[in-house]
């Protein structure tokens, strides 16, 4: 019997988005399939992990995430070349999370020099976070981007409180942008329409639809993810077609599974193991779904994910 | 397929004669094809008919039972190829290899790490579902003696027996006759025995293709024979996997092609645990009906389990709690009394923190249809006068000396709605996030 396999291909595709100059510059997107299909169709670039690095020592990290980093984490460029030079980070996700009006609340001057001297001690692409707090993004943002002007950064998040000045920061300094909202095919669509509305490319946008752990709303990720996938390849619908972020690594190292030790719970066996699979079960799932980069923290889990990616691939 | 309306029409007797208790056989066979009717209330139609329609309303992948009582599951049968379209219908097995290389004791190590493998995970008992036992060693009575082993010390455990002889799989299937196991292992040379042996035993039987071409073609020979049937494509790296899943998945469901509509084993055995993990993340998501690990560690299976749990959730239909009023720890009458909404992860994270706190509380859960605090209050199901009445009703005022309640901290702007609508209650506003609970409770403590 001859079975003719039933292929799909389909008349979208994503963009495809350059972040960083130069050999190292990574290219995510561009796909007319979905996430691993090359037996399809065309999928010409692998999903990028990017490491993440704070602007201050990652004090509410779990201890586990933080005996990697140590020695390191006290300075924001010892820590991001550490992950470039001994983790071999093909990007460099820098979170401005001391910006925040709780974690110490520094100026965004004082930010924008850290993007500086980081972007210019690395040689990979950098992906420059603020602290998620609305207001205060929509002021340290617009430093960060002056700083990181000519480097073709990734900026964000973007979001619908505060998308404007940053979006006007990302086209003044020539940087890619990632646009956020909360979960909702229908909100980030919005959001990815208001955004180009003032001028701002839509090939030079990442969608955000915003992560969660495994256990901890991963099908509402999962689900959104799959369908935003979707309506830019079947509808072909342009507003949905920048590549997508999963910014897992926070939503991971919080949660229970990623903290409580085996003493307490002897049933979910140990800690170390646990926590590293949790974070590589969540992005793994998430790059099945469709994601095209995605923001990790422990290396193991990295390691975990990028041999996942080499399976899928050869 | 679904047949149409009018191709099912054009099976039917066409007299008119409304014995169905239809006014015409075209309406009948609308109803038809939309599963409102059962062709059997028509006493008219032929063998024929009967036999093209049920094939046509047979689900498009083939529904197996594999063990029996307590811990049977039930895998296949799904009809769509996206979560968001329709919730997946029955989970993945989760199944663990035991080598029949291993001494007596050892394979009783892992026969135990399986009993013991279940964990209640919002509300679910979620545990390995099944042993794969692997002929590694060649020979048919250490085979034998590693099933009747797993018979005697788990006799309710669903099991798979793996080998390329139909000697061997008699010997090994005999202690699981009429228990619903599978056979796998049918190839291409040994394809009629081992169908019989599967039939004689009651069992389903897997097959072993290299190709999908191939496993097409061995289900259609081994299906008069056995009808419960397993593939196995022949993929092993995750990339194959997810292709030739893809492509039976479709192909059932899409095309309505027979010959693959059945469920899926997928084999993610890596020497290095923590690469079969993410290995099994592929099959989970996309299609795999059976997964055989080689390694059955504690953090590994919480963490496949809750995977498939978030996969195989009903999307239109959030996971909830009953509502209720939960005690954590032996709250005695003067202990905190918290509120929340009935969204299982609502509940999970909020119960979590109030037992890290070790304060024993009560937790009031209130029917919110299933949404987060937020989401709930936004959609009017988490309001002053639906909590008032709750909190009156549950009788909670005689078991308690203090008419406090702590609500969620996101819900700020309730309380004073709730005070008037509660005679008596002092309403305190909790932290915003759950995590801030554990402080929050030591410090009033
Ligand atoms: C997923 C989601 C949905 C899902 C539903 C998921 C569900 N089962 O609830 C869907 C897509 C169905 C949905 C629908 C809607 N949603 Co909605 N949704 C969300 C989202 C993204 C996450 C919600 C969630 O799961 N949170 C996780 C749970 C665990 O959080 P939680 O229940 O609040 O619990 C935390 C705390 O409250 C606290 N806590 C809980 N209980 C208690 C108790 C005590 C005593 C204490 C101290 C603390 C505490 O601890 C928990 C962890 O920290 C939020 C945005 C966001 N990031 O929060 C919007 C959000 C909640 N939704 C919103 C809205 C408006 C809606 C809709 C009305 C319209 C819409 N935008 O789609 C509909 C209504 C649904 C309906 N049936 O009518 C708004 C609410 C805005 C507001 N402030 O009123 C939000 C904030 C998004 C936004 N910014 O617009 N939503
Ligand atoms: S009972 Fe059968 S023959 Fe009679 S009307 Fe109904 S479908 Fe037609």
């Amino acid at each position: 019997m001859s079975f003719a396999p039933p292929k799909e291909t389909w008349s979208g595709k994503t963009f495809e988005i350059t972040i960083g100059n130069g050999a190292k510059a990574v290219k995510i997107g561009g796909e007319n399939v979905f996430s691993f299909h090359g037996f399809e169709g065309n999928y010409p670039n692998r999903p990028v992990i990017a490491y993440e690095v704070q602007d201050i020592p990652p004090d509410d990290w779990p201890q586990m995430v933080k005996d990697v980093y140590a020695g390191v984490s006290a300075d924001p460029v010892t820590w991001a070349k550490h992950c470039v030079e001994k983790l071999g980070a093909k990007a460099i996700a820098l979170r401005l999370a001391g910006t925040h009006p709780d974690k110490g609340d520094i100026s965004a001057d004082q930010a924008a020099e850290t993007v500086k001297k980081v972007s210019s001690a690395v040689d990979v692409p950098l992906i420059i976070l603020g602290s998620n707090h609305a207001e205060k993004d929509s002021v340290v943002l617009v430093k960060a981007a002056e700083a990181a002007k000519g480097t073709n950064a990734l900026l964000g998040k973007a979001q619908e409180a505060n998308y404007k000045t940053i979006v006007a920061a990302a086209l003044a300094n020539d940087l890619k942008l990632i646009a956020m909202s909360e979960l909702d095919i229908n909100l980030s669509k919005q959001l990815n329409i208001l955004i180009t509305q003032m001028g701002f490319d839509k090939e030079r946008l990442v969608t955000d639809p915003m992560s969660s752990a495994l256990s901890y709303g991963l099908e509402y990720t999962y689900s959104v993810m799959e369908r935003i996938k979707l309506a830019a390849l079947a509808q072909n619908d342009a507003v949905l077609q920048g590549p997508m972020l999963a910014d897992v690594g926070m939503y991971v190292w919080k949660v229970k599974e990623t903290q409580a030790l085996e003493a307490d719970l002897p049933q979910w066996g140990n800690l170390k193991d646990r926590g590293v699979a949790w974070e590589a079960v969540t992005t793994t799932s998430l790059l099945v779904a469709g994601t095209n980069l995605a923001i990790m923290r422990h290396p193991d889990a990295v390691a975990a994910v990028e041999k996942f990616i080499a399976e899928m691939e050869g | 397929m679904a047949l149409t309306g009018v191709e099912i029409f054009k099976l039917l007797p066409k007299t008119n004669c409304k014995k169905c208790g239809q006014p015409t056989c075209l309406a009948f066979a609308m109803k038809l094809a939309q599963r409102q009717a059962s062709i059997d209330q028509c006493p008219d139609v032929s063998e024929e008919a009967k036999q093209k329609l049920g094939e046509a309303s047979a689900p498009p992948i083939r529904p197996i039972t594999l063990g029996t009582g307590a811990r049977a599951v039930k895998i296949g049968e799904e009809t769509v190829l996206f979560r968001h379209e329709k919730k997946f219908v029955n989970p993945c097995a989760i199944s663990v290899k035991i080598s029949d290389n291993l001494s007596q004791a050892d394979a009783g190590k892992v026969i135990a790490g399986i009993m013991e493998s279940e964990i209640d995970r919002v509300g679910q008992k979620l545990r390995v579902d099944a042993a794969f036992l692997s002929n590694d060693s060649g020979d048919a009575s250490k085979l034998a003696a590693l099933a009747s082993l797993v018979a005697s010390k788990a006799p309710e455990l669903p099991v798979i027996i793996s080998t390329t002889s139909p000697d061997a799989a008699e010997a090994a299937l005999k202690p699981f006759a009429g228990k619903n196991a599978v056979l796998y292992g049918a190839n291409k040379d040994n394809l009629e025995a081992m169908a019989q042996k599967a039939k004689d035993a009651k069992a389903a039987l897997a097959i072993a293709a290299s190709s999908l071409d191939e496993a097409a073609e061995l289900t259609e020979k081994a299906k008069a024979i056995v009808p419960d049937l397993i593939m196995d494509s022949g993929a092993r790296k995750a990339g194959e996997m997810l292709r030739d899943n893809t492509y039976v998945r479709r192909a059932a469901i899409k095309k309505g092609f027979k010959p693959l509509g059945y469920p899926v084993i997928n084999f993610v055995g890596r020497g290095d645990s923590m690469l079969e993990t993410v290995v099994a993340v592929l099959s989970v998501t996309k299609y795999a009906s059976i997964i055989v690990l080689d390694h059955l560690e504690k953090w590994q299976s919480l963490a496949l389990f809750s995977l498939r749990q978030n996969i195989y959730t009903d999307p239109q239909v959030p996971m909830q709690v009953q509502q209720n009023i939960y005690k954590v720890g032996d709250p005695g009458p003067k202990a905190p009394f918290l509120i929340t909404t009935n969204f299982s992860l609502t509940y999970f994270i909020v119960s979590g923190e109030v037992e890290n706190s070790k304060v024993p509380c009560r937790l009031a859960v209130l029917d919110s249809e299933g949404l987060s605090v937020l989401t709930a209050w936004a959609a009017g199901k988490f309001t002053a006068s639906k909590i008032a009445q709750f909190i009156k009703e549950s009788g909670i005022e005689a078991e308690i000396e203090n008419k406090e309640l702590i609500i969620p901290g996101y819900v700020a702007i309730l309380s004073g709605a709730i005070e008037d609508k509660l005679e008596g209650w002092k309403i305190t506003v909790g932290p915003r996030e759950a995590n801030g609970l554990p402080a929050f409770l030591k410090s009033r403590a």
